[in-house]
């Protein structure tokens, strides 16, 4: 008990950078997600490939890889940001594919018929997806996407271990000041669950509210 | 005919219909200018690769000796070793786990879940951050160590929905023909089960095979290990983004075999009647409060 009250300001500041990270990365996560999914339903040749490719390479690339690239292999282009940056820009495209997918499989489980039906009326290919399909879609993804978004939580603490501000990162200095390394590491733990718990209410709220009733 | 087998796969969708040729003569343009502008993108990045010379003889000239591609090798072979050892141990716990979690009593039931949900619901690297750290234990067994639980409760979640997809009645029937409770899983739901369940324990084995690269943060000696080592070599001009080029198409291609072969399989299983009925979905990571399995 005494590391968390000992060290509050530590842990909350390492409490904070992780919610931060997973804020900012799942954003970047779910616009680009949207993107490449919009990409890979699109009519447009080129589009489907890139957005095919883009999720392939993405979802099979180990996210230490990424972030071991991104954090230390883009500054020797001459690109240098503050780690924070990079590591929601690793988070964020590497989760992207996960969300372009269930973004998808959604848009995937509206029947044909809806989108038929919404052309024989006349609606233009922008009504059709924004009034017909997409809000069917976006009911039956919420559960994934808060799976999904749980993970990027749970990922995060990589940054943690490229130097970047975050709740796993707590350890050292606390090891450093000899601490108990047992509670040192429950507390880290009872953080983590206090995050992927938020996000699992939150998304459990928001399929109450809008998901599909069976 | 033909503007049907060029968008076949967009018959499934709701958004489009079939294009009608000034449609197609549209998209051709859009398809024109969509990949110039890859192109110039591509361009840019090659520009950027020549401007900050990644392509001189000094950057490259390491991969030609042989002490390095041996490093290299060493690395990959104890990336492969990692994850042989975590995906056999995985297997293993998660065939303990979901007998736990399907378990007519009522204690072991409880235990089985709480490690279940409490494993999926840290992040992984904590896990072996502790193993490592606080046990103070070798980082191959750590990340093993680490792997295995967390693989081996996700994979435990897969086992139970999968023997929980096959039909009641085959149970049924077997409870009938006066089968023990042994008998009815090995000799009929685990059979039919692992049919179903084969692509997405493969998945899963992509996911362990992707996290051994966490390894390289506890001092592991894998691939990315090798690759850190070669890259801030200061006699090589600090061959960073050559060590990537060359490192990350190997984890990448590895992972995508494993990915395809799963893939494969799910299509080939798709397409047998004996499993056509059994779907198991992808497992989710972590989900810890209930009402959602």
């Amino acid at each position: 008990m005494d590391v968390l009250t000992e060290n509050f300001s530590l842990y909350g500041k390492g409490f904070l950078g992780t919610v931060e990270l997973t804020v900012y990365a799942s954003l970047l996560a779910l616009v680009l997600g949207f993107v490449m999914a919009s990409f890979r339903v699109a009519p447009v040749g080129s589009f489907r490939v890139f957005g095919t490719v883009w999720v392939a390479v993405l979802r099979n690339t180990p996210l230490t890889l990424l972030f071991f690239a991104v954090l230390l292999g883009l500054p020797r282009f001459g690109l240098v940001l503050p780690f924070q940056l990079f590591a929601v820009l690793a988070l964020g495209c590497y989760t992207s594919a996960f969300i372009c997918e269930v973004l998808r499989s959604g848009i995937n489980t509206v029947p044909k018929g809806q989108g038929e039906a919404a052309r024989s009326l006349g609606m233009t290919f922008g009504h059709t997806l924004g009034s017909v399909v997409l809000p069917q879609a976006f009911r039956s993804v919420i559960p994934p996407i808060g799976s999904t978004l749980i993970a990027l939580a749970k990922n995060s603490a990589i940054a943690g271990a490229f130097s970047v501000t975050e709740l796993l990162g707590t350890y050292k200095t606390l090891n450093e000041l000899g601490y108990s390394i047992i509670w040192t590491f429950v507390w880290i733990a009872v953080g983590y669950l206090i995050i992927t718990l938020s996000i699992s209410a939150l998304f459990n709220v928001l399929e109450k509210r809008y998901g599909v009733a069976r | 005919m033909t503007a049907h087998a060029l968008h076949g796969d967009l018959e499934s969708t709701a958004l489009y219909d079939i294009p009608g040729p000034r449609a197609q003569r549209r998209h051709f343009l859009y398809g024109i200018v969509s990949t110039a502008a890859i192109l110039v993108l591509a361009g840019w990045i090659l520009y950027l690769l020549f401007d900050t010379h990644q392509f001189t003889t000094a950057k490259w000239s390491p991969f030609a000796y042989e002490g390095i591609q041996e490093l290299l090798l060493k690395g990959l072979w104890n990336t492969l070793k990692a994850f042989l050892y975590a995906a056999v141990l995985s297997l293993l716990l998660g065939a303990v786990l979901a007998t736990g979690r399907l378990s007519v009593h009522r204690p072991v039931r409880w235990l089985a879940t709480l490690c279940v949900e409490f494993f999926r619901a840290m992040p992984v690297l904590v896990m072996i951050f502790f193993i490592f750290v606080a046990l103070k234990v070798q980082p191959l067994p750590a990340l093993v160590a680490g792997l295995t639980l967390y693989n081996g409760s996700v994979l435990a979640e897969v086992f139970r929905t999968g023997i929980n997809a096959v039909e009641r009645g085959q149970r049924e029937a077997a409870y009938a023909l006066g089968m023990r409770k042994t008998q009815v899983m090995s000799h009929i739901l685990a059979p039919q089960a692992v049919r179903a369940m084969l692509p997405t324990i493969i998945s899963q084995l992509v996911v362990a095979l992707k996290d051994t690269s966490l390894g390289y943060l506890i001092t592991y000696e894998e691939f990315l290990h090798a690759g850190k080592l070669i890259a801030s070599n200061l006699d090589y001009d600090l061959p960073f983004i050559p060590v990537v080029m060359i490192i990350s198409p190997i984890y990448i291609g590895m992972c995508m075999l494993l990915s395809w072969f799963a893939t494969w399989v799910a299509r080939r299983e798709r397409r047998n009647v004996k499993t056509k009925a059994v779907k198991v979905g992808p497992p989710e990571p972590g989900v810890v409060l209930p009402g959602r399995d």
